[in-house]
């Protein structure tokens, strides 16, 4: 029987940027993948590494994830596509503008200061092809976009260079408490450690569930699409809070448009159906936005498939029933760029038993209690990593669970 | 036609015109389903019978009465009652059977109880060395340009490959007035080993004479060498053709060098519509799991014709039409009486499907010329090379998908088209394991190209209707 100081469930950048951290303070992960390292969510996303427009509660693990983005090629040993251009956040007219200013105001009394209320004419200089209609917006100038799979697979493959052993095409059926030890069921037989992180994504609930710990998780997958290369004329990623749209232009020209309109997943095949008439409303926005994209080809949509937390932030911490077990997911579409700092957090919070990472609010039993966290916080986050940006606003539209 | 003239909703739509969507078509609208045929090009026809109702070429003999044939299928579909658009490009069908089609740069959101999958087949991807070169093109291509437009290539042609319709198209580019210089022959000698034991079943089948005939009749006009290695070689255009022949390497001048090496399912909509798929080691390519009324693992869609698995033309009309009467049976019960007796239209396609197991294993193309090596480019729209692909393999990457995101093959316009199979094939050939664990791509749609504008044309209050429906 295989054993290890640390079951990693989900192959995810997640879990893989953990086992990456526990193996480089020394501790034995084995990481156990359904499928392959990357297969949904973190590989399919559109690679966006944004601070901005984050909820307070994730804005530490996003702070110190975007230190180590900055020293990534130092870390995982591949520069993963990064490249910072910023976000910026387009608001479409001047009440937006001034509900951004009053955001921005309260991040910079909160002492943060990534975010940065811009002008008219600071967002045309920074992107010089929006529409002419836009007052302003925010930008977090260090935010950037990396290839998502790429980046996947430099933490898997560094992890394992650094002693973690990873498992893939394996199914977890089952998790026992054997002594001080958690026995966890496999398709390729059991592996005993006395400590478990559930990394497992949209599939999480049902590894929390095998601990007595069922929680609200919602499947979704947003929608991404990529239109063939156009001459290069957008650097930063840009975001809006109105209208769902997240739009990048990737090194090739290639340009990714995403929003958070969501597909209809079916988990248990690993399938999603895209839902054209929601992506016809985000390519009349980029019509009206991008005038010169109206000629582009889409070549391309996809979805992957993502967990969803009610009040849309992700569950990071200690069970609450179950001592060993940690969970890390529900990123609720906006996990990539958190996945370097919560990774090395989860490590030291495995490892030590606490971390200096503020993790307040993320908490599993915040479901659990009687006065349960509003369904749609206000003033909570917006947006995600480019495929969700202002999910919230349309969480009623969200597809029932696939079960 | 435009796009906003279309119902909201069919009991079939048909997509492709070729036989056996207009077979389809046609005997479903007879019984009463309203039907919609959308073909993408601007008659029907599909590929073997294409531009069937307006080509100029106007002389029987030269295209052959086999094409002629086709004259009847289309006239039977118009006179049926069902609807046939051309120029609808489809992009999308979901499991769901909604099917997205766009007509004049208009997009529309179909719905469909029945979806029959007509789309025919492609031509295998042939990569040689410097098959990108211009002045190198597909062998179908130049079929097109003959059928449609009365076009017969000019300058010093050469035809390589092998396959029935390769012997074909060297017949009706002679029978034009053209001239092939030479047909370097891809087929391995090996091949009539295994192709032996089912010749008693193709000397029965009207393949034989036929194709007797047409060898001669191309034989008898044009050199013939076996060759067993293929260059394209030039700059910025194609110079000349370099082949291993008996005798050693050869070098050939030449203007024009025309590629076939057989056809294979065209599965993408397919794939992409969630169908399940399996690999046909006879026929080396992938092909869609159908049950006898050719329904496919998705409810509510079936496929038809060569999309099914290579047939040909006579069988894949037939397959049509055991299609459409199990459509009717499901959809207009009471309309099953009017309808063809399936057991009867089995009989025919078994016959028509005679002669296909000799032609098979005696066509099918060598390793060499279906797993290349070295800098030959496998993806011409990413510029991928045997090489990487074969070096990301060793490196331990399993399938397509993982590959696609390494070295970004498959990810261009074409879908995986031109190097889906070729990238499957020598993921197995390094990792040395098969083509059906290796699997294929996992198609994204748009399975062909729209525009932005194209997309945004979606009507809107269709669009939210369906946004809120969903």
């Amino acid at each position: 029987m295989r054993t290890a100081d640390v079951v990693v469930i989900g192959g995810g950048i997640h879990g893989c940027s953990t086992a990456l951290h526990l193996a480089l303070r020394g501790l034995k992960p084995i990481l156990i993948e359904k499928d392959y390292a990357g297969r949904h969510a973190s590989g399919v996303n559109a690679g966006g590494v944004r601070q901005l427009a984050r909820d307070l509660a994730e804005i530490p693990l996003s702070i110190s994830s975007m230190v180590l983005w900055e020293r990534i090629e130092d870390l995982v040993g591949d520069d993963c596509g990064f490249e910072s251009h910023g976000t910026v956040l387009v608001a479409e007219n001047e009440a937006e503008l001034a509900s951004f200013r009053v955001r921005v105001e309260d991040l910079r009394l909160r002492g943060f200061t990534h975010e940065e209320l811009i002008d008219r004419a600071e967002l045309k200089r920074l992107v010089p092809a929006v529409a002419d209609h836009c007052p302003g917006g925010v930008v977090s100038r260090r935010d950037g976009a990396a290839d998502p799979f790429r980046t996947t697979q430099a933490f898997r493959k560094r992890a394992i260079e650094k002693g973690a052993e990873v498992l893939e095409g394996v199914t977890v059926t089952g998790v026992s408490k054997v002594g001080t030890n958690w026995r966890v069921e496999t398709s390729a037989g059991p592996v005993e450690a006395p400590k478990i992180v559930n990394a497992a994504g949209a599939w999480a609930d049902r590894i929390a569930a095998m601990l007595g710990e069922p929680v609200p998780l919602t499947v979704v997958a947003p929608m991404l699409m990529v239109t063939s290369r156009v001459a290069p004329f957008i650097q930063p990623v840009v975001i809006l809070r109105g209208r769902k749209l997240s739009f990048k232009q990737l090194g090739n020209g290639a340009v990714v448009i995403g929003g958070g309109h969501l597909a209809t997943p079916y988990r248990d095949r690993n399938e999603t159906v895209i839902d054209w008439a929601k992506l016809a409303i985000s390519a009349r926005t980029v019509w009206e936005l991008f005038p010169a994209m109206r000629a582009a080809t889409i070549v391309r949509a996809w979805a992957g498939i993502e967990a969803f937390m009610p009040d849309g932030i992700p569950v990071v911490g200690p069970s609450s029933t179950s001592e060993g077990v940690y969970h890390q997911f529900g990123f609720s579409t906006h996990g990539f760029q958190l996945g370097p700092g919560t990774g090395a957090m989860m490590a030291e919070l495995v490892a030590t038993g606490s971390t200096n990472t503020p993790i307040d609010g993320l908490e599993i039993d915040r479901f659990l209690k009687p006065e349960a966290p509003p369904v749609v916080a206000q003033a909570r986050k917006v947006h995600g990593d480019g495929a969700d940006g202002g999910i919230l606003a349309q969480q009623r539209d969200f597809p029932s669970v696939d079960e | 036609m435009n796009a906003s003239d279309l119902a909201s909703s069919y009991d079939l739509v048909v997509i492709g015109g070729g036989p056996a969507g207009l077979a389809a078509a046609a005997l479903a609208a007879r019984a009463g389903l309203t039907t919609v045929l959308f073909d993408e090009n601007p008659g029907v026809g599909g590929q073997i019978y294409r531009a069937i109702t307006f080509s100029p070429v106007k002389d029987r003999t030269i295209l052959g009465e086999d094409y002629w044939v086709g004259a009847e299928l289309a006239a039977e579909a118009k006179a049926s009652g069902a609807l046939i658009v051309n120029g609808a490009m489809v992009w999308s069908l979901d499991p769901t059977r909604m099917v997205g089609v766009s007509i004049a740069g208009q997009a529309r959101l179909i719905e469909a109880k029945r979806v029959i999958i007509a789309t025919g087949s492609l031509e295998r991807p042939f990569p040689i060395p410097g098959w990108t070169l211009p002045g190198v093109m597909s062998a179908g291509g130049a079929q097109t340009a003959l059928k449609a437009q009365g076009l017969v290539p000019s300058g010093r042609t050469v035809l390589a490959g092998g396959g029935p319709l390769l012997w074909l198209l060297a017949a009706q580019i002679l029978r034009a007035g053209g001239k092939l210089d030479a047909i370097l022959d891809t087929t391995p000698r090996g091949n009539w080993l295994r192709a032996l034991a089912h010749l008693p079943d193709f000397v029965l089948s009207p393949y034989f004479s036929k194709g007797l005939k047409l060898l001669r009749e191309v034989r008898a006009k044009v050199r013939v060498i076996r060759i067993d290695r293929l260059e394209a070689v030039g700059d910025d255009k194609l110079r000349e053709v370099v082949f291993g022949a008996a005798g050693g390497e050869r070098r050939m001048p030449a203007d024009l060098l025309l590629l076939h090496q057989g056809v294979v399912p065209n599965v993408n909509l397919a794939l992409a519509a969630g169908v399940a798929h399996a690999w046909n080691e006879r026929q080396l390519c992938f092909e869609p799991v159908l049950d006898e009324d050719f329904n496919s693992s998705v409810a509510g869609i079936a496929v038809a014709g060569d999309g099914a698995g290579i047939a040909g033309g006579t069988a894949a009309a037939e397959r049509g039409r055991i299609v459409a009467i199990a459509a009717v049976r499901a959809l207009k019960p009471e309309a099953s009486a009017s309808v063809p007796d399936v057991q009867i239209v089995r009989q025919k396609l078994q016959r028509e499907s005679m002669g296909r197991a000799f032609l098979d294993w005696l066509n099918r193309p060598a390793d060499a010329f279906r797993k290349p090596e070295g800098d030959t480019i496998v993806c011409r729209c990413e510029e991928v090379t045997a090489k990487q692909v074969r070096d990301t393999a060793d490196l331990g990457c399993e399938g397509p998908n993982q590959m696609k995101a390494f070295l970004r093959c498959g990810m261009g316009p074409c879908q995986g088209r031109l190097c889906g199979l070729t990238v499957t094939e020598l993921i197995a050939a390094q990792r040395g394991t098969t083509p059906a664990e290796v699997g294929y791509y996992r198609l994204r749609p748009p399975v062909k190209p729209i525009t932005l504008s194209e997309l945004a044309s979606l009507p809107i209050a269709e669009a939210e209707r369906k946004a809120v429906e969903r």
